[in-house]
């Protein structure tokens, strides 16, 4: 890199010299003007004369060091020393800036995948030892200090901390880890030092599962990647042998004697030789979708490939699965209405009664009471199958369960509509209120439909397992066109054929699902969306996009990224088309000399870089 | 089976493609993607033919890119 900027600064102060003295010794002989022009201009492209000759004796002949190599010396042929020396010193400055560009954009996106733990502090016979951590072993316990990187997945045994997931979720609220939770690999710990008894090997570690999936994303290619590769192999030699014909033909006509029109063709000629190289358009559509799944992975979303975020722009139906995805999947008190108390009472006295069951439902119960129970207060508990149960407590005589238990009382209760399980109460033979305990929606989940509404989504659809009723409660309160209840997995996948023929031709039907019992409908989606894939392999190997972080709404930026990346790899294309015919035309014609030439090539796709550069910094929102 | 590699000093986009067309067009190579950005090579072909795959692809490499090293990853 160094001896590229010293060969680009030297051959710039030597061009500059050789303009500089023929301009005042205006008497130098045109052996002396040659010779000074030459001196700079090996020094500027030495090494790119080298490359053309050692390729023409491997039969590459179409290469740009070629290309570049014969214009310049053409330029020389004709007289046109400052032209060749100034064409082939743009020429290497701009290959100089393409290389830092992928550079850079390369780098950012391992800096972003800088995960990878580098040791792991074993215990071993009671003492710490450094390790690689591919060398651990399931059931040994490793120790993780502040600071450092969780190298393995696994259970925490001892200590208390906040581990840092945003490197592989994008969130920047810390995780708290404490005995008995499950830490994840690539996470870092921010405060406490924890003791972790390993649950996976390295290479099935979570670590290793995302820098896998990121490494080798983009090995799957867009139709515009596969379109501008398979154009450019046309382009160079048309444009060569539209250079030759241009050298030769016209002279034929216009003079086949005059040494003049010969050169003046020829030169006109080299124009088109300088504009055939096909970097510019090549380099510009991959670096603009892999800065797009860069972005993407920025904000918490694994693309598999730059055909999938090719394909996200073009979405018309998205299909959700409930539990999971549009809800929390997790339940939770979601409204206590006491009567003749407090709330905080009714649900003391709900968590009590219920504490012997370690139904989802009583385990909310006690979770929203949220303080210690005291078992000496429980004196008997009777279960009453399928009804609720009967508590005695050392003050209270209380009755927790269904409308069902409240009847068989005697007791009066009102009615609820609700998507979610009523827990009716009754206190000393009084009828004392209820609680609702419900599935939640995700606080995303309205952004997430309004925002895919917003970018095109004509047809947004929520298959789900679940009743008839809870799936109307949640589709109606996010405004979905169509819900289809009460599925088996395999008729999931009979619905999803069916809306596959709704589509039009070139539009994408996305599904997001959780990876749990989804995995076929994933498949038969054009583009598979996983939820939360911290922790769930399936849903990692079995879908296009991961969404690591739980937010539905993630959907709508990642559409977004992707939209901003094809209007970004459609503007290069069509700028650098244009540019090029027009000088093509204008070169032609004579009009355009071989500066306008190498701006054509160079100056293109400088400018063609730096705008796919602005994908990798779009943040989707 | 699927092997990958590292092309170090890949050198420009075009070159990238020219590679993975010339890869393609060997018989016993079922697929070869080479991926510019990232610098990656991916061979799919049979397992049993591998390892010949891989010593006729390095070959090819050598000849159309010389300065470009294949790392085994």
């Amino acid at each position: 890199m160094r001896k590229q900027w010293a060969r680009i600064v030297f051959g710039v102060v030597l061009t500059a010299f050789a303009i500089g003295i023929t301009s005042i010794d205006t008497g130098m002989n045109e052996w002396g003007r040659l010779g000074v022009f030459l001196i700079a201009y090996f020094a500027a492209g030495g090494d790119v004369l080298l490359e053309a000759i050692s390729n023409v004796f491997r039969g590459k002949l179409l290469d740009e060091n070629f290309l570049m190599a014969i214009a310049t010396v053409g330029a020389f042929v004709v007289g046109e020393y400052t032209e060749g020396v100034a064409v082939m010193v743009f020429y290497q400055v701009g290959e100089l800036f393409e290389h830092y560009a992928v550079e850079r954009s390369r780098r950012s996106i391992t800096e972003l995948m800088d995960i990878r733990p580098d040791y792991a502090n074993v215990l071993r016979d009671g003492e710490e030892q450094k390790v690689d951590p591919g060398t651990v072993e399931i059931g040994e316990q490793i120790l993780i200090k502040p600071g450092e990187k969780v190298p393995l997945d696994g259970k925490v045994i001892q200590g208390c901390s906040f581990l840092d997931t945003r490197a592989l979720t994008g969130e920047s609220l810390p995780r708290e880890a404490a005995p008995e939770s499950l830490v994840l690999s690539g996470c870092v710990n921010t405060n406490g030092t924890l003791i972790v008894e390993v649950t996976k090997t390295f290479g099935e570690s979570t670590v290793s599962k995302i820098l896998d999936l990121v490494e080798n994303a983009s090995s799957k290619k867009a139709h515009a990647e596969n379109f501008i590769t398979k154009f450019a192999r046309v382009y160079t030699p048309a444009v060569v042998g539209a250079a030759l014909l241009l050298a030769v033909v016209p002279p034929l006509f216009l003079g086949i004697s005059q040494g003049e029109v010969w050169m003046e063709w020829v030169y006109r000629a080299l124009t088109f030789l300088v504009i055939s190289c096909p970097c510019a358009l090549v380099i510009s559509v991959p670096l603009g979708f892999f800065g797009g799944i860069g972005g993407a992975s920025r904000q918490g979303v694994l693309v598999k490939g730059s055909n999938y975020l090719e394909a996200l722009a073009k979405t018309e139906i998205v299909v959700f699965d409930k539990t999971g995805t549009l809800t929390k999947g997790t339940f939770s008190v979601t409204e206590v209405h006491p009567e003749g108390m407090t709330e905080e009472a009714l649900l003391e006295l709900a968590a009590y009664a219920e504490s012997y069951s370690s139904h989802p439902i009583s385990r909310s119960l006690q979770k929203a009471y949220g303080k210690q129970l005291d078992p000496a207060k429980i004196r008997h508990v009777e279960e009453i199958p399928g009804h609720g149960v009967r508590a005695q407590l050392s003050h209270h005589f209380v009755l927790a369960g269904n409308d069902k238990l409240m009847a068989q009382e005697k007791l009066f209760c009102p009615a609820v509509e609700t998507m979610g399980t009523v827990v009716y109460m009754a206190v000393d033979g009084k009828y004392a209120g209820y609680i609702i305990i419900s599935d939640e929606i995700k606080d995303d989940a309205p952004k997430a439909v309004e925002d895919l509404r917003k970018s095109g989504v004509k047809n947004l659809t929520m298959l789900t397992g679940d009743g008839e009723y809870v799936a109307n409660m949640v589709a109606k309160k996010l405004h979905m066109d169509r819900v289809y209840a009460e599925l088996l997995p395999a008729e999931k996948v009979e619905r999803m054929e069916e809306l596959l023929t709704q589509k039009s031709p070139k539009g994408k039907l996305v599904f997001v699902g959780d990876g749990i019992n989804d995995a076929p409908v994933l498949a038969r989606a054009d583009i598979g969306v996983a939820m939360g894939g911290l922790g769930s392999d399936a849903a990692i190997e079995a879908a296009d996009i991961v969404i690591m972080t739980d937010e539905p709404s993630k959907l709508a930026a990642v559409m977004r990224i992707s939209k901003k990346t094809l209007n970004i790899v459609r503007q290069n294309i069509v700028f650098a088309f244009v540019v090029k015919i027009a000088t093509l035309a204008l070169g032609a014609a004579g009009v355009a000399n071989l500066w306008w030439a190498v701006f054509a090539d160079v100056g293109v796709a400088v400018l063609a870089i730096l705008n796919a550069i602005r994908v990798l910094r779009y943040k989707g929102d | 089976m699927t092997r990958i590699f590292t092309l170090e000093n890949l050198g420009c986009a075009n070159c990238a493609a020219k590679l993975e067309r010339s890869l393609n067009k060997m018989k016993e190579v079922d697929s070869a993607t080479v991926t510019f950005m990232t610098k990656r090579l991916v061979i799919e072909a049979q397992e049993e033919k591998m390892d010949a795959v891989v010593q006729e692809a390095g070959r090819i490499i050598k000849k159309l890119e010389p300065k470009v090293e294949v790392k085994p990853r």
